[in-house]
């Protein structure tokens, strides 16, 4: 009876350990072809890992048990030149050949799309850049065709970030003064989770994205929309808008704001979130934000408009939840 | 040699040498310089901060172990982190391995001290000082809080950066300073300290490990201090080394930090592995098995080491041929280490082993460590690294690492060496208890964090929003964090509770083989009866009675007739007799030193320049009080008898002397600094395409081409001097060293001038930064040499210079061959190199 404990004991474990890799943000659930392939390295590595693991500790453990028949001299020497030099030379041989391989599929250099992405002191600006047409802007979320071979080109303003949505692929820095590269190929339509993952000052922990991965059609005609004016561009929320100075920063196409300081909010309402990935979109949250943008989001460039009265705020958060 | 010793002769030999090594007692305590006392303040020391980073890990846990928690707020945490980082680093890991080198190493060399004792106390009152102002900065709000290594622009830009960062730069780069002067005076000791016969192939593994790691110190902190220079210019000055508007580069920083810090975590791990060289043979009652193998494991793992450090950087966007070529040579790295884990099983297995407290923590540390090496074999492949870089996967790996690598074998080597340094036994129970709390608490907490960075976790993020997965993973690692720290605290109480609930330790008590258990009885204060000859490298199992045949001073300098400290000075290869070296005795300069050095450090940190100023001068002029009595003092006789019938001499000048080697090797480092500057300036042309930029208007070729001229003319005069002083010549030597000066001021001048007359802005692009930077760098050289010939001149009407005793001028002269490359090098970069690209 006790024999047979261990083995749900290790089943439980091991569902724990499966679903321990599941999550909107997780490198092991991929959803495009770059992550499954790094997801499917980890695993192989991670068992080759374990068995040598126990291997060596088998062994020394043995080694170090008391009062076992002794070795030769010449015999405990072979142990270093073939478990110590030998096989680790011919693994890591292996290993580095089959790894590399990888590089070249993972750093495509012909691309479908391409998508510049600026990091910013806590947010992301994000410009679509299309064949025969003007680019189109928008900020802290990313939309790709599932599919397509997408290449973004990164760069930052102020300091070193790092663009990184794990279900779709590994992460490249964005470095003032150089551009960088990255290409990623996603598959598996559906809402991920990205974050910067170079620390970047205070709210490095605030500085997340959403990336949704999309069916090719129902991207090209999102694309077709999110190049469009805003959707109400005249009225009480644009003219409070105006009145409170937003538009000093921000752009909201359609309208006379047209700044290029802070996220463009011509279709804010369509997004997930709110803040670069720290609240659920909603007219609450978005009022919320405009009134406490520095307690939310430390040693942000936004002021808070905690002094705006209720009916002002409301007015606003509206008028921009509105706009899909 | 079987006669009964003369007892009355033996107390009266003892009586005399503990006289000579005594310390001293009451306030003036402080002024020890013994490698016994410096070596425990040492430990101690860097013990109690690893206890306070590992009290800001626990808040920082604290802090995570819920979503959207407030317990601090993310200044702090940010804080928190980069102090903890960089105290585990920087005031823990590397100081550590000096403290505990500095504590052992004379005794298994049969030294009586290392060779600078003076230096020793001067780094450890560095250490102490730098140590507390970066430690305190945390309760004034004021740490240092962009990461351990401090990437530019957050870290330069005014903007973004406060106080924080001159605090980290201008307090490591004092404790650095430190680092590097212990790692001088160990490769000394090594090299020239050794008892007659132990030759090279015949020292202890320890010592091996020493070597190798003081060497890689040597490469390895000299660009950071290079890095830390221009990162200083930048913030103080505003030149624009790290701003890309005006010609830097970020990436430059991380180039030179990496080219440190990757060599660093070797630097932090060989030393640990040295301590399990000398538990693993002692446990299994034999020599080591592969001494050839481990010394060359050992090397390779530290030459490898300096060529791994882009692995760092795999996701600036580094050409594919690059990452290629950095993910195989990480790889090899892992084969070297290999060879050292499997020497220690082979030795185990041709071995009786004996499973006592130290060989559980070897264990322990194998387990942690192989995993961390598994994990690292992992993360230096590029394409996983894309995915594990700066997650919590890598905290995971790099804890893994260090704790197995580094912590685990260091407690191994606290309960092997700890009767050694106090005489007493530590508890087997209380040992067994923190051993089995730390290694399951450890693996508790940071087991799941693989899983919390493969599942997005970034690290150095004070919160996480609920439901991405992360949450049940960090509730787990903080409670296994919270059991590690138990154990911290058990195998802390078992360390300071007081001495006599601790049992007294028995001679030898693990029946040891080498040479620092001879001694048995840390009350002596003379480190070694008498030195003996060495024939083997397990002296203690080989050679009959040798502990015996030491204790009755049977061997070399029994005795402290003349009421000196003494030492003895043998060959680098074969270890032969060559002098017997007078150390200086207890003194408080070095505190004081280190006390007005550090003052002006800390003062350029809140920009009081003129108390920068004053402190410094005063620090160095309490230096130069220290040189002028405490080294090359001239002995009242020639020579003396060392015993067993041999005479050496008690004054050694040029590379027979340990003063030779020591200017030697500090040039060394000096120059890979003066290298790294260099490479900036190289760096910059590689990556911008117009370097000279077109407008640059400066420095020319006149001013350069004078300065070298001049350099070459200093040095000329100094070779010259040096051999005339041989040959009796004193005077006319003392003229050309003053001859010597002069060119050297006007090399200077002329160095400093080139940039100035042809109006180089150094905070107009990086190339004029740069080129002054080199300007600075070289005057400062000359400076220093002027002032050190000034002092070879004053030395000389002193009388204290003369023809058979000139270990001042040699050195001298030896640092003039390093300055004259300096000169020349900075004359040739800054003024003629332009013209072969066809700027300037």
């Amino acid at each position: 009876m006790s024999r047979a404990r261990p083995f749900p004991a290790a089943a439980t474990l091991g569902i724990l350990a499966l679903s321990a890799c599941t999550g909107p943000q997780s490198a092991l659930d991929p959803a495009g072809e770059d992550a499954a392939e790094i997801a499917g390295l980890f695993w192989q590595m991670l068992a080759g890992a374990a068995v040598i693991w126990c291997l060596v500790l088998g062994g020394s453990v043995l080694a170090s048990w008391r009062g076992r028949s002794l070795w030769q001299v010449a015999t405990a020497l072979k142990v270093i030149l073939w478990a110590g030099a030998v096989f680790p030379t011919v693994v890591l041989a292996g290993l580095l050949i089959h790894g590399l391989r990888l590089m070249p599929g993972l750093r495509a250099t012909e691309s479908d799309l391409r998508i510049e992405v600026v990091g910013e002191r806590f947010w992301w600006r994000v410009i679509y850049h299309r064949d025969g047409a003007p680019p189109v802007t928008s900020a802290n979320e990313i939309r790709l065709p599932a599919g397509a071979t997408v290449e973004f080109i990164l760069s930052s303003p102020d300091v070193i970030h790092s663009f990184w949505i794990p279900p779709l692929g590994g992460k490249t820095d964005l470095i003032p003064g150089r551009t960088t590269r990255q290409v990623l190929r996603p598959t598996k339509p559906g809402v991920y989770r990205g974050a910067c993952a170079e620390f970047c000052g205070a709210s490095h922990a605030l500085m997340a994205l959403t990336a949704e991965v999309m069916t090719p059609d129902d991207f090209a005609r999102w694309l077709q929309a999110e190049a469009g004016p805003a959707a109400v561009t005249a009225g009480p929320g644009p003219d409070a808008f105006l009145r409170h100075g937003c538009a000093a920063c921000h752009t909201v196409r359609g309208t006379e704001a047209n700044a290029l300081v802070g996220p463009d909010l011509t279709h804010l309402g369509s997004r997930h979130t709110v803040g670069a990935g720290i609240l659920a979109n909603s007219p609450a949250a978005i009022a919320r934000f405009v009134a406490h943008a520095d307690t939310l989001k430390p040693e942000i460039r936004m002021p808070s408009y905690a002094m705006l009265p209720e009916t002002e705020l409301r007015l606003l958060a509206d008028w921009l939840a509105s706009l899909r | 040699m079987s006669e009964a010793p003369d007892q009355a002769l033996l107390a009266a030999q003892e009586d005399r040498l503990r006289r000579v090594w005594e310390t001293p007692g009451g306030w003036r305590y402080w002024s020890a310089v013994n490698n016994t006392e410096v070596g425990v303040w040492y430990t101690a020391t860097s013990f109690f901060f690893f206890l306070f980073a590992g009290v800001l890990a626990l808040i920082m846990r604290g802090q995570l172990a819920v979503p959207d928690n407030d317990l601090v707020s993310p200044g702090l945490y940010n804080q928190l982190f980069t102090l903890h980082g960089t105290m585990m680093m920087f005031l823990f890991a590397v100081p550590i391995f000096e403290a505990v080198a500095i504590l052992i190493l004379p005794q298994m060399l049969a030294a009586r001290d290392l060779p600078f004792p003076r230096l020793s106390a001067f780094g450890y009152w560095c250490f102490l000082i730098g140590g507390v102002f970066v430690a305190g900065s945390i309760f004034f709000n004021a740490a240092p809080d962009g990461g351990w290594f401090m990437y530019p622009p957050l870290t330069t830009d005014p903007e973004f950066s406060g106080i924080g960062a001159d605090i980290w730069l201008l307090g490591l780069s004092f404790i650095e300073v430190a680092s590097i002067a212990a790692a001088v005076e160990l490769i000394v000791g090594v090299l020239k300290c050794r008892p007659p016969g132990m030759r090279i192939n015949l020292i202890p593994l320890y010592c091996w490990y020493v070597l190798i790691v003081a060497g890689m110190i040597l490469f390895a902190f000299p660009p950071l201090i290079a890095g830390d220079i221009l990162f200083e210019m930048e913030r103080l000055f505003n030149w624009p080394f790290f701003d890309p508007s005006r010609g830097g580069d970020p990436i430059l920083w991380q180039h030179l930090f990496w080219i440190f810090g990757h060599p660093e975590v070797y630097i932090i791990f060989l030393p640990s592995i040295a301590l399990l060289a000398m538990i693993v043979p002692t446990f299994a009652q034999r020599p080591i098995v592969g001494y050839g193998w481990i010394v060359l494991a050992a090397v390779g793992t530290g030459f490898l080491s300096f060529g791994l450090w882009a692995h760092h950087m795999f996701t600036t966007g580094l050409p594919i041929v690059s990452q290629g070529f950095f993910s195989a040579a990480s790889e090899a790295v892992a084969i070297p280490t290999g060879v050292q884990i499997f020497v220690f099983v082979a030795t185990m297995l041709a071995g009786r082993v004996v499973f006592a407290i130290p060989m559980l923590y070897a264990t322990g540390a194998l387990a942690i460590f192989v995993f961390g090496g598994l994990t690292g074999v992992m993360v230096a492949l590029a394409p996983f690294d894309w995915q594990a870089h700066d997650s919590y996967f890598v905290v995971a790996h790099l804890h893994y690492t260090l704790i197995g690598g580094m912590f685990f074998p260091l407690i191994a080597g606290v309960y092997y060496f700890y009767p050694f340094v106090m005489g007493r036994m530590l508890s087997d129970r209380l040992g067994k208890w923190a051993f089995w709390l730390m290694f399951t608490g450890f693996n508790i907490a940071f087991l799941p964090m693989h899983f919390t960075g493969l599942r997005g976790m970034p690290r150095r993020v004070f919160t996480y929003p609920e439901g991405l997965g992360f949450d049940l993973l960090n509730l787990v690692s903080t409670l296994g964090a919270f059991v590690m720290a138990a154990g911290v605290l058990v195998l802390t109480w078992d360390l300071v509770r007081p001495l006599n609930w601790k049992p007294k330790a028995p001679k030898n008590p693990w029946n040891a083989g080498t040479l620092e258990w001879a001694e048995g009885d840390p009350e002596s204060p003379w480190g070694i009866r008498s030195v003996p000859i060495i024939e083997s490298r397990y002296p203690l199992w080989d050679q009959p009675d040798l502990a015996r045949k030491i204790h009755e001073g049977r061997f070399f300098l029994p005795d402290a007739e003349e009421g000196k400290r003494e030492t003895m000075v043998t060959t680098v290869l074969d270890a032969e007799p060559l002098q017997v070296l007078r150390l200086p005795g207890n003194s408080f300069l070095p505190m004081l030193a280190a006390v007005f050095v550090g003052g002006s450090f800390i003062a350029a940190t809140f920009h009081w320049w003129v108390t920068t100023i004053l402190s410094g001068v005063i620090g160095i002029g309490v230096i130069m009080v220290w040189l002028w009595t405490g080294t090359s003092m001239i002995p009242e006789k020639r020579e003396k008898n060392a015993g067993l019938g041999t005479v050496l001499p008690l004054y050694a000048s040029g590379p027979s002397s340990v003063g030779w080697w020591a200017m030697f090797i500090t040039m060394v480092g000096d120059g890979t600094a003066f290298g790294s500057l260099v490479f900036s300036y190289f760096f910059y042309w590689t990556i911008r395409p117009d370097f000279p930029p077109p407008d640059a208007t400066g420095p020319g070729q006149f001013y350069p081409t004078l300065a070298a001229i001049l350099a070459l003319l200093a040095w000329g005069l100094m070779l010259l001097a040096r051999t005339r002083n041989r040959a009796g010549h004193e005077l006319k030597a003392l003229f050309m060293v003053m001859g010597s000066a002069f060119a050297a001021l006007g090399s200077g001048a002329a160095i400093l001038w080139a940039p100035y007359v042809t109006g180089l802005e150094p905070t107009r692009d990086s190339y004029d930064a740069t080129v002054w930077v080199l300007a600075i760098w070289t005057a400062v050289h000359l400076g220093v040499g002027v002032l050190m010939q000034g002092y070879c001149v004053a030395r000389g009407l002193a009388g204290k210079l003369s023809a058979r005793h000139d270990i001042d001028l040699q050195n001298v002269t030896l640092y003039w061959h390093f300055a004259t490359i300096t000169a020349l090098t900075t004359a040739l970069v800054t003024g003629l190199f332009p013209l072969a690209v066809g700027g300037g």
